[in-house]
């Protein structure tokens, strides 16, 4: 527990503390602070899911279930604070959720926890199908497909807060965002965060020194489904609104995305995957019809080319950083950078042609702008202006990468001689 | 009953490939009903332009083709990352697919129909009449589950895919190349995919939806019958479509065999909408349910012969 | 070592990149923006995309002729990816760009999020009030005790519709069974109750001889409810199904030779005739509030028109409940010589509007256009009464019965607050 009151921890927690607070002064727009708050609720959620797959090694399709459920207790729990039939201040309603997302973490997890690796898998996702099939059979908890929607405007006004702005709900969400990750990286912590290791990385040892590995997985379960709910209860207050698709399979799926794009091997690892996919789903088809191919593509190569997330990817860096070498790599990086944009940039052209001729012809025939462009995606000459595009940045990004292949050797021999020194 | 052979049969040749693939390599596909559904694309393409036999045996192989390029540039890439990694890779890949499919034939479903000389009904039971399409479907399935049969037993290459299966180190030392055992079995497994695709895109619907709608049910196809057992994933795909459609025809729900035990239920009690869920209503649940009951029972599953 | 004025440059560099991803581009200065809220990517985009063409050729023809009030009506499209929470984020988006008319008609779920969004916000800053067009969402509640007095219904609900449909049914002296079969969820329960309710009030000599309700998408296989059905020797089967749900049914209907009539909501739906093909000749019915071959030169120009204006498409004029939609108000807009929604609704209410199917007019009590419905049934095109075919498919709807505006009316228990005009 030393380690945790570590002088440059504290001023990280603080760093992250500051920008949480001072972000929706920069962006002011509604929807910039609704998708803030969206952020938040995802980071919980992506944090509370890493618990299972990062720390103990259990890969689950169902997760979206905790979160879901604790989702509905809350709306309802909202709806009888509406009533007058439970006192119960707003801003402590996602307890509501946590525990409903705990008690059924409670239920399921004695059944799901007797087996891990893939017959885990099989019944959390088993149970996630089954979940979501009630959920549209019984609407007068669900709400059929409508869902259940709530007022988060009730109750009095404590010191002026009604939860009636944007603003107000993000900080709270904020607030609990905070805690939760405290909360969670205390945990890694603790005998029972270091057993969950253990028991991830070889369960029949953890076993031997007297650890019951069913037990650990239990527990990290159900602590893992409180704070899944937790976020499920921000979430109503959030849309005010709670549908059966937030404990789907689809639910779960992302979650599993958002934790592996971030880096399921560092605790910091979801945080950047929640953000960064919550972002990439909401802002991106703004943008572009094609925003689904993107994202696939884009989580492909992830995998393909950088299977520890981002987060691995950063701490690559750290040695490098710790000796001073981090400047070596600038040029080389900056030039597979740009060299990667030229691809980029041939690769979306040819997409959006794509698009262009096969669905938006209708409505606005086959004239398009992009990158301050305009030409007709029916002549020939842009689709080989960009295969040529991308064919250039290819060859380029291979130069490039070379460099940095080379720059990295020499930042290797500094390490290791500043190691051995 | 026919109804169900034919349903399960259907399901038996998408399960078989991958429970091929699972057991050999222990990864999850998840883009196997993607195959599933390029195979039914495919051969609605051919067919425009050759008919409906040629893609019979054109389709999966173009599917199969796709899945041996999968195989050798995305998958042996990922391997040295784990069975996550894999699992994900697949999970990756069913999203693009999907997204390429709707941008080159669209979002709504194609015309796939049935060949005219197959569309006519071949005999009736109790004035239910059985048309000669589903007969033909069957007909295919048994056809190639007896080839998958004696490829496997009767063929050097399916004698080394069997040891493979179980002692993957021994057969390597051996001197075979397994990572091409694997490609062929990858190959094979989406070329099976392929061939369900091309005979129940007609019968059913053909659209970009088709690979989420089977997807999961196929993996509880391959759990239930057990990993690597084919001889499991038969009877799994038999049972499961049975269950299915047989527990159609049940109206029964608690609140009948509770009324029937002379309990009285008032409607406005807060439980009665539990009560009143027919075996009807649930019965695309009952799979999963039978799923999860299976692997608490017996992780391995119905005749597999190790877990995980 | 980055100097730290550089590391300051990127910084600022990303957080003014980020606040410019934020923000979106500006429209067109001095139009009426008209957003289109609808599934523009995923599985449901197709559908999306024929509404979009639907109003973008009825605000062509406004525009052609000089706009309204001198000004040109601009329609913006966003994509709510047809999920509820989406939608309401979505919503956030078009008040932080100023956008005061929507419009949106897929899915009842977004429909009732977006309305209780709608009256959250127009409570909130009655400055800045937004009026919603529903064109095509059929749930009663939206305009009974979820109405809203900025929302307006220019599609039959499905009580209107089943009231139109089982007034056709009551008169079939030949049918004496009656076998409903629908989705289990909200849309296909309520189908199941108003038709049991309707039906046996009607008639008492029909015998409702089975009530299925099957998961929503879930089954492959109808083969053993066909069987059901012609066990209970039904002569026609009421079926509120959509999508591949109806298609499969009608195909399973086909191979058992079963001989019923099928009453159903959606059978003319977008990908749905194709791959019904031959199967539904002659026994599928639909209620609808338009068809292409309803008659009259002007239902002929409407069709030709949009096949020449959106020559590659291969769906047809079908929302009439747009055109409605668009006509009253720039309407409005004339008589009140303003944009402002409160006084657009406000003289929309009781208006009339000359559609191709006949009068019909605005309730002032619930905001529910009163038209006339339509029961047709599925068969081959013939140039004749059978005109025009849905999709190119070479098959057509013909015109059964024609249910009169007065006929379709129902009451309310709507109560909504009225503004001071």
């Amino acid at each position: 527990m030393t380690s945790f009151f570590h002088i440059r921890r504290l001023a990280l927690w603080a760093i992250t503390a500051v920008v949480m607070i001072a972000l929706p002064l920069v962006l002011t727009q509604s929807f910039a602070i609704s998708m803030l708050s969206q952020m938040g609720i995802a980071v919980i959620f992506a944090l509370s899911y890493n618990m299972l797959l990062g720390q103990t090694g259990m890969l689950s399709f169902g997760h979206a279930v905790y979160f879901g459920l604790g989702a509905f207790f809350s709306a309802h729990a909202l709806n009888m604070i509406g009533a007058g039939n439970l006192g119960l201040p707003v801003t402590f309603l996602p307890l509501v959720g946590g525990v409903a997302g705990l008690a059924f973490g409670v239920v399921f997890g004695y059944v799901t926890t007797k087996h891990s690796g893939t017959p885990f898998a099989m019944i959390s996702l088993g149970i996630a199908e089954m979940v979501a099939a009630c959920s549209l059979m019984f609407p007068s908890f669900f709400g059929g497909e409508g869902g259940i929607s709530t007022d988060r405007v009730v109750g009095e006004a404590v010191m002026g807060i009604t939860y009636g702005q944007g603003r107000q709900v993000y900080y709270l969400i904020a607030g609990w965002c905070f805690v939760c990750m405290i909360a969670m990286f205390a945990l890694t912590q603790t005998p029972l965060g270091r057993m969950a290791n253990a028991v991830r990385d070889n369960a029949e040892r953890a076993r031997f020194v007297g650890y019951n590995p069913t037990r650990v997985r239990y527990t990290m379960l159900i602590l893992s489904s409180f704070f899944a709910g937790i976020a499920g209860g921000l979430a109503v207050i959030n849309y005010e609104l709670v549908t059966a698709e937030s404990l789907g399979v689809v639910a779960s799926g992302n979650v599993l995305l958002m934790s592996f794009i971030g880096g399921v091997g560092h605790f910091f690892g979801p945080i950047i995957g929640a953000v960064l996919v919550t972002y990439l789903q909401s802002a991106l088809s703004n943008y572009t019809l094609a925003w689904l191919l993107y994202f696939g593509l884009f989580f492909l190569v992830m995998i393909l080319f950088a299977p520890g997330g981002i987060a691995s990817l950063l701490a690559m860096h750290k040695p490098a950083w710790d000796v001073g070498q981090l400047k070596r790599l600038v040029p080389s990086y900056i030039a597979a950078g740009a060299a990667s944009l030229v691809v980029l940039a041939g690769l979306i052209a040819l997409i959006e042609m794509i698009y262009q001729v096969e669905t938006k012809k209708e409505q606005s025939g086959t004239v398009m702008n992009l990158f301050g462009l305009t030409f007709d995606a029916a002549n020939a000459g842009p689709w080989i202006g960009s295969l040529a595009t991308m064919a250039v940045g290819a060859a380029l990004l291979w130069g490039a990468s070379r460099l940095v292949r080379a720059s990295w050797q020499q930042v290797t021999i500094a390490i290791n001689a500043k190691r051995g020194a | 009953m026919l109804n169900s052979l034919s349903y399960g049969l259907l399901l038996f040749m998408l399960s078989s490939g991958l429970t091929l693939i699972f057991s050999m390599m222990g990864v999850l596909n998840f883009a196997h009903a993607s195959f599933y559904m390029l195979g039914a694309y495919f051969a609605y393409q051919t067919s425009t332009y050759l008919g409906f036999w040629p893609a019979l045996i054109v389709a999966p192989a173009a599917v199969a083709f796709l899945g041996a390029l999968t195989e050798r540039y995305g998958l042996r890439t990922v391997h040295k990352f784990g069975h996550v990694a894999e699992l994900l890779f697949t999970f990756g890949l069913a999203y693009i697919i999907e997204e390429f499919v709707h941008l080159l034939w669209g979002r709504a479903p194609v015309e796939y129909r049935i060949p005219p000389i197959l569309d006519f009904s071949a005999f009736s039971i109790y004035t239910t009449q059985y048309p000669a399409y589903r007969v033909f479907m069957m007909l295919v399935s048994v056809a190639m589950l007896a080839a998958l049969y004696l490829a496997l037993t009767r063929t050097r290459i399916g004698l080394i895919i069997q040891a493979s299966l179980t002692h993957p180190d021994m057969v390597e030392a051996l001197g075979h190349n397994v990572p091409r055992v694997f490609m062929t079995v990858f190959a094979g497994g989406a070329a099976l995919a392929g061939l369900a695709g091309v005979i129940g895109g007609n019968a059913f619907v053909t659209e970009p939806g088709m690979a989420a709608s089977v997807g999961t049910i196929v993996f509880v196809v391959v759990v239930f019958g057990g990993m690597g057992s084919l001889a499991g994933a038969f009877i799994a795909s038999l049972i499961i479509g049975a269950v299915q459609t047989f527990s159609v025809a049940f109206d029964y729900s608690l609140a009948s065999i509770l009324t029937g035990m002379g309990v009285q239920l008032d409607p406005e009690s807060a439980w009665y909408e539990l009560w009143k869920v027919t075996i009807a209503q649930a019965a695309p649940v009952l799979p999963y349910v039978l799923m999860v009951l299976m692997l608490i029972v017996r992780p391995k599953g119905l005749m597999g012969t190790r877990e995980g | 070592m980055l100097s730290k004025i550089s590391r300051t440059a990127i910084a600022g560099a990303v957080v003014v990149f980020s606040s410019a991803l934020f923000s979106l581009g500006a429209h067109a200065e001095g139009t009426i923006k008209i957003a289109y809220l609808e599934g523009l990517s995923g599985p449901f985009a197709n559908v999306g995309e024929v509404g979009l063409r639907h109003l973008q050729y009825a605000a062509d023809r406004v525009n052609a002729k000089g706009g309204v009030l001198g000004q040109k009506l601009e329609v913006i499209p966003f994509d709510t990816k047809t999920s509820p929470q989406e939608a309401q984020l979505v919503f956030k988006q078009l008040v932080d760009q100023g956008i005061r008319y929507m419009m949106q008609g897929n899915g009842s779920a977004v429909a009732i999020a977006l309305t209780e969004a709608l009256a959250k916000h127009n409570s909130r800053e009655p400055e800045k009030t937004v009026l919603y067009m529903n064109y095509g969402a059929v749930d009663p509640s939206l305009t009974n005790d979820k109405c809203n007095f900025y929302h307006f219904r220019f599609d039959a609900d499905v009580d209107m519709k089943m009231q139109a449909m089982t007034n056709y049914m009551v008169q079939q002296k030949d049918i004496k069974k009656v076998y409903l079969i629908n989705q289990d969820y909200a849309f296909g329960q309520s189908v199941a109750k108003a038709a049991r309710a309707m039906l046996t009030k009607k008639r008492a000599d029909i015998e409702i001889v089975g009530d299925d309700l099957h998961p929503l998408g879930k089954v492959k296989d109808f083969a053993p409810y066909i069987a059901k059905i012609k066990a209970s020797g039904a002569d026609a089967v009421v079926s509120g199904n959509w999508g591949n749900d109806i298609a499969l049914l009608i195909k399973a209907s086909k191979e058992a030779g079963l001989t019923a009539e099928f009453f159903t909501y959606y059978a003319g739906g977008l990908g749905t005739p194709p791959v019904i093909g031959e199967a539904g000749v002659g026994h599928l019915k639909q209620v609808t509030v338009f068809h292409s071959n309803i008659g009259g030169s002007r239902t002929a120009d409407e069709v030709n028109g949009y096949r020449k204006r959106f020559p590659d498409a291969k769906d047809d004029f079908y929302w009439t409940s747009i055109m409605a939609a668009v006509d009253m108000l720039t309407r409005s807009m004339e008589q009140t010589k303003s944009t402002d929604p409160t006084k657009v609704a406000l003289a929309m209410e009781n208006m009339k509007v000359d559609q191709v199917t006949g009068e019909a007019y605005m309730r002032a009590d619930n905001h529910q256009l009163v038209q006339p419905i339509f029961v047709s049934t599925f068969s081959k095109s013939n140039g004749k009464d059978v005109k025009f075919d849905v999709e190119r498919t070479g098959f057509g709807f013909k015109t059964d019965a024609r249910i009169e505006a007065k006929d379709t009316v129902l009451p309310t228990t709507c109560k909504f607050q009225r503004p001071k005009g």
